[in-house]
């Protein structure tokens, strides 16, 4: 392929860049601009990029300042985290991973994956919070990747039956679940995460009575499942209302019941059709995760916005930003993959 | 509406001498804090809080524990500082927290003494010629939007019959970056931020900081109001650190001072009784503070001081006796 590639490119350069006068000259025009951006790049990545040292030396070079992730790298990560038990969290992060690349597979979604994710979660919380030989890490320390990657799984995990339920509520024929529905969906669409995120902050704990207090990471876990699960009820309403009718109608021939018809016929298929619009909605949820710095929770975003205000270490927020893009890319380009992989699946069995 | 909502909800709440109790039961003190401002209250590359403020919680939970490590650190926004305090989600407020009239009657908290007085300053390069304030007339300032620096600011300049050019960003990165890029004459604000902001630069020495003060800003730890006990106890730990550096005792020498005659040593360090009974707290409790975490002068050197990254003056923060406010009542 590569053979083939190199034999053949001399040929396309020319068909494509180089087939007139005029074209040419453009296209070295264009090149030459995109030398310029690149070469700046290339520079600053790697000839002038600094390896070894203190901030001193990085602020006489003009380049990618790797001492100061390699100094900053422990609190970006890990947050508030004690030192010592940070093989915690990773593994904790590396069993999210590996129960995440489990569950890929579609013949896989049976009642045994709500377990397998019910002894992940039960493992989590463990390794995350202590007791039974660990010692305790209360959740005021917990910060960086995997608090993100713990608000958007279980907000995504969560939201999703809840939209579901929420979805089917909005069809429903009865007048005051439906009018309950629309209303919730409309109400939390109408507002922006930030607004619910300071609701669940600054108001509600005044609303309760004196000494009860809502642990504060339960309470943005819990605003958050609210708000995504009222988009996510509108994707699946979508997936809902693309149904044939005469699925609805066969389902009634064969004497299922509602719950029935829903559960084995209608909601499996329409899950299917919108699974680009879920992901879209929880790539979007991943990186919303990052609005919880309002409420000063030390999400990843937050830990690395904080790692640059250390005096010792100031003006490199050029590399902490590339670092962390960097983090939030792969994932969502991840999912983004997946989703893709998923569509052609069903796609090709459905044809 | 909403607002009178809130001052409902905020009133109701008492919780008379309970927090005392409530904080030795859980085994811990719940500390407000910042997000994290260098010196006063910012985590290190560890992930362990370090600061004025942190060090603060830190004498609290020696007086009540015996220990330093018995803290719970709540990070706190702007926002959030007086619910988390009105909830009961902290035990104390040791963020950075400016005490004024309206905070200290209308938000159900009560005020202790300043950790650090702060106040506005003006900042500008030292080949401008300019020494004074006063010399500011017509001069382009860059500040903060939104911020109470920028009203301070437009009111010293009215107040002195000057023409003001504000040149205003949104996030403080973007006024400092401006300053140093000569998009404005001067920058404003609080005389430590300005300090702070200077060690970052590549030639601190050539701007200076200038000598006029334009507003008040006595950060001072907060509590509930309803509970006295409480109160007493935050208001003269923070006694004990001035104190402590009154009578020349420190982290290193307060075993020294053992056999002292002094009879206002003796009290302080508990050796006559006294000073723990009154305050429901361990007859040591002072003495503790001290030996385990320092005196104020320690702990201000250690944060914020001449040989810290924000390399503050004691200014209006030394002693009553060289000249500052840090004055404590006498312990008996």
């Amino acid at each position: 392929m590569i053979q083939s590639f190199i034999n053949d490119f001399p040929k396309w350069l020319k068909k494509n860049l180089f087939n007139t006068p005029v074209n040419s000259v453009i296209s070295i025009f264009i090149l030459a601009l995109l030398w310029k951006a690149i070469e700046k790049i290339f520079l600053w990545l790697l000839v002038n990029s600094v390896w070894t040292g203190t901030a001193a030396t990085c602020r006489q070079a003009d380049g990618f300042c790797f001492p100061f992730l390699f100094e900053k790298v422990r609190f970006i990560i890990y947050g508030f985290y004690p030192d010592g038990q940070l093989w915690r969290p990773t593994l904790a992060m590396l069993l999210l991973f590996g129960t995440l690349f489990y569950s890929r597979i579609p013949e896989r979604w049976t009642k045994k994956l709500v377990y397998t994710w019910f002894g992940f979660f039960t493992l989590f919380f463990w390794l995350m919070r202590g007791g039974l030989g660990l010692p305790i890490v209360t959740n005021d320390k917990w910060g960086g990747l995997p608090l993100t990657l713990m608000l958007a799984t279980i907000g995504i995990i969560f939201s999703y039956p809840l939209g579901i339920v929420l979805a089917l509520l909005r069809r429903s024929n009865l007048k005051i679940l439906k009018t309950l529905s629309v209303l919730y969906i409309e109400l939390i669409r109408g507002v922006p995460l930030i607004s619910v995120l300071f609701m669940s902050s600054v108001m509600f704990p005044l609303f309760l009575p004196e000494g009860v207090n809502f642990d504060k990471l339960l309470r943005a876990q819990i605003a958050i499942i609210l708000f995504v699960s009222a988009y996510m009820a509108e994707v699946i309403r979508g997936g809902l209302a693309s149904i044939d009718k005469g699925q609805y109608e066969a389902a009634h021939t064969l004497g299922l019941s509602y719950f029935d018809t829903m559960r084995l016929i209608i909601v499996p298929q329409a899950i299917r059709i919108v699974i680009p619009p879920t992901v879209n909605t929880a790539i979007g949820m991943f990186k919303d995760t990052s609005l919880v710095l309002i409420i000063a929770l030390f999400d990843l975003l937050n830990t690395t916005k904080t790692a640059l205000r250390d005096p010792e270490w100031l003006g490199f927020s050029l590399e902490a930003y590339v670092f962390v893009g960097l983090i939030y890319f792969v994932f969502c380009y991840v999912m983004s993959k997946y989703s893709q992989g998923l569509e052609s699946e069903f796609g090709m069995k459905e044809r | 509406m909403k607002k009178l909502l809130i001052l409902a909800l905020l009133s109701s709440s008492v919780f008379a001498g309970k927090t005392l109790d409530a904080i030795k039961k859980r085994g811990n003190l719940k500390c407000g804090v910042s997000t994290g401002l260098p010196g006063f209250s910012f985590p290190d590359s560890k992930g362990n809080w370090k600061g004025i403020d942190v060090d603060f919680c830190k004498a609290l939970s020696i007086a009540v524990f015996g220990n330093a490590s018995r803290v719970k650190y709540v990070s706190l926004n702007a926002q959030q500082r007086f619910t988390a305090l009105q909830s009961g989600e902290i035990d104390v407020l040791s963020r950075n927290t400016t005490n004024t009239l309206t905070r200290d009657t209308s938000t159900g908290l009560n005020f202790t003494t300043p950790l650090y007085y702060d106040g506005q300053a003006f900042m500008v390069r030292k080949k401008s010629g300019i020494t004074s304030a006063k010399q500011l007339n017509g001069a382009s300032v860059c500040t903060q939007q939104g911020t109470t620096t920028e009203l301070n600011v437009s009111d010293y300049f009215r107040a002195n019959r000057m023409k003001l050019k504000p040149v205003v960003f949104e996030s403080n990165d973007e006024v400092v970056q401006s300053f140093v890029k000569g998009r404005c004459d001067a920058l404003t604000t609080d005389a430590s931020g300005l300090a702070s902001e200077r060690s970052k630069f590549k030639n601190p020495e050539d701007f200076v900081i200038l000598p006029e003060i334009i507003s008040k800003e006595p950060l001072a730890p907060a509590v509930r109001q309803g509970d006295d006990e409480w109160f007493d106890i935050v208001k003269w730990t923070m006694f004990a650190l001035i104190q402590a550096e009154e009578l020349g005792l420190n982290s290193k020498n307060v075993d020294s001072f053992k056999k002292s005659k002094d009879p206002r040593i003796k009290r302080f360090l508990g050796r006559t009784p006294g000073v723990g009974k009154s305050i429901g707290l361990d007859e040591k409790w002072a003495y503790n503070v001290v030996k385990l975490l320092g005196n104020y002068g320690e702990i201000y050197e250690a944060n914020i001081g001449i040989n810290s990254p924000l390399k503050l003056k004691r200014g209006l923060n030394s002693l009553w006796t060289d000249g500052g406010l840090m004055y404590s009542p006498p312990f008996r």
